[in-house]
């Protein structure tokens, strides 16, 4: 009963909701989860109304700022952040992709300086008009379909 | 550096024409001071003789100074020395850097990490704006202007960097484009998206024959064998991408082939003798374009 109710409530921090079953791990890596010390929650392939299925995230004493919130727009474009303080929401948002994206994605042409030179990679974000969103490497200037993008 | 030149898509419609205009002064008089006192560093990390020469001929004409390697195992990068630490030393003695790299972004990068302008001499199969900007002199001269033209390009549309580029630039200037390629070497999708968001009419073929008649410019690129994983493909589309004189019959009396250059058979040698054979000339303008980039990204006036 007390473990559930560890899961169920959330004193401070922050719920990462819509995620896509599939991409939670994604968004584990964007926020470099994996040394978090404090408890952290995460469900994957939960029923959802509105998805069908999906994940959940909810990480304890940590508030995520705008820019983190919008690297998780690359994979999971519908999320939503909950931020909690006292058990409460006291903030929503949604997250919007960036025009740029420094450092967590990787270019996938071998040829590109960025794995050939220590130097961090930089996207450029477009949408085409069939609505595809790419990611245009300001180095090698090639295009990356964004759900193929591979997080650093 | 903003007056670098790594990609064509760093200048406008107004600078490509002011590059253009740049080119014919120096065409009209290819022999003038205008880089005396200069250095002008060549680095060339992967060899490439015809676009070097073309660099430093137009530095000697114009009265300055060339230092630099033509290949990378002459140059202390064979020593395991890193590009930052290469750009940053030659910043040191050179007024402008020209280089090219078998990395693609290796331009990129250069520009952000100096104040001296560096100039893309090709890098790797991304960007060689050089090129570009040639091309364009040579349509604009050959036609009289870059507006409303009909460009037919043919053969590796794939992986050619030129025509990519070429896309891009005449995007400013109301192009119709005819793409004549071996299914293997097709126009990619993104560029045939670029030209319907631009509203740039296109058309797709794959057989070079008796289709040109309303074209302007014939842009022909080398068929690469090593593209082809089925060489038998390949011996079968070489020959039917190869320009002969007799299929000029019918076409515009104004109409002029370029070509990047190295041809290998692409171009069957009895059309060089045709008045339509433009891609010698074309080379040659890469001189004046040079000159006129150097001058550019210098900001001299002249």
């Amino acid at each position: 009963m007390e473990k559930e109710l560890k899961v169920a409530a959330l004193r401070n921090g922050t719920v990462i909701d819509h995620i896509p079953a599939g991409q939670v791990f994604k968004v584990v890596d964007i926020l470099h989860l994996h040394h978090y010390e404090n408890q952290i929650t995460i469900g994957n392939n939960l029923d959802s109304k509105k998805m069908g299925s999906k994940g959940i995230i909810k990480i304890s004493d940590r508030y995520i700022d705008e820019a983190e919130a919008n690297k998780i727009a690359l994979v999971a474009p519908e999320a939503k952040i909950n931020i909690i303080r006292n058990y409460e929401v006291v903030e929503k948002r949604y997250v919007t992709l960036p025009q740029e994206i420094r450092e967590i994605v990787h270019c996938p042409n071998p040829k590109c300086i960025t794995n050939n030179d220590p130097v961090r990679t930089v996207f450029h974000v477009k949408k085409q008009a069939n609505g595809q969103i790419l990611l245009h490497c300001h180095y090698c200037e090639k295009d990356l379909k964004c759900e193929n993008a591979k997080i650093n | 550096m903003k007056n670098s030149l790594v990609s064509i898509s760093d200048y406008g419609k107004d600078e490509i024409l002011e590059i253009l205009d740049l080119a014919a002064h120096f065409e009209a008089n290819p022999n003038q001071k205008v880089l005396e006192g200069k250095v002008i560093a060549t680095l060339f990390f992967e060899p490439s003789t015809r676009t070097r020469l073309s660099f430093e001929t137009a530095v000697n004409r114009l009265g300055g100074r060339v230092i630099g390697f033509s290949d990378a195992a002459t140059s202390s990068s064979s020593k395991g020395e890193s590009l930052n630490d290469t750009i940053k030393i030659v910043s040191n003695y050179a007024d402008v850097i020209v280089m090219r790299h078998y990395i693609e972004g290796a331009a990129r990068y250069a520009s952000e990490i100096t104040d001296t302008p560096i100039v893309n001499a090709g890098d790797g199969s991304n960007q060689h704006p050089s090129q570009t900007l040639l091309d364009l002199y040579s349509i604009r001269k050959t036609q009289g202007t870059l507006e409303n033209l009909d460009l037919t390009m043919v053969g590796d549309l794939k992986y050619g960097r030129t025509v990519h580029s070429l896309i891009h630039a005449m995007y400013h200037f109301h192009p119709t484009f005819h793409f004549i390629a071996p299914d293997e070497l097709k126009m990619p999708e993104e560029y045939k998206l670029f030209c319907k968001e631009h509203n740039i009419p296109y058309t797709e073929d794959a057989i070079l024959e008796g289709n040109f008649s309303k074209t302007d410019i014939l842009y022909m690129t080398r068929v690469q064998k090593e593209r082809f994983q089925d060489l038998m493909e390949y011996e079968r589309v070489k020959d039917v991408y190869c320009l002969h004189r007799d299929m000029l019959e019918g076409t515009k009396d104004t109409m002029r082939i370029l070509h990047p250059l190295p041809r290998v058979n692409e171009i069957d040698m009895d059309v060089d003798t045709s008045e339509k054979a433009y891609y010698f000339q074309q080379a040659q303008n890469g001189l004046y374009v040079r000159q006129a980039i150097l001058t550019k990204v210098l900001g001299l006036s002249i």
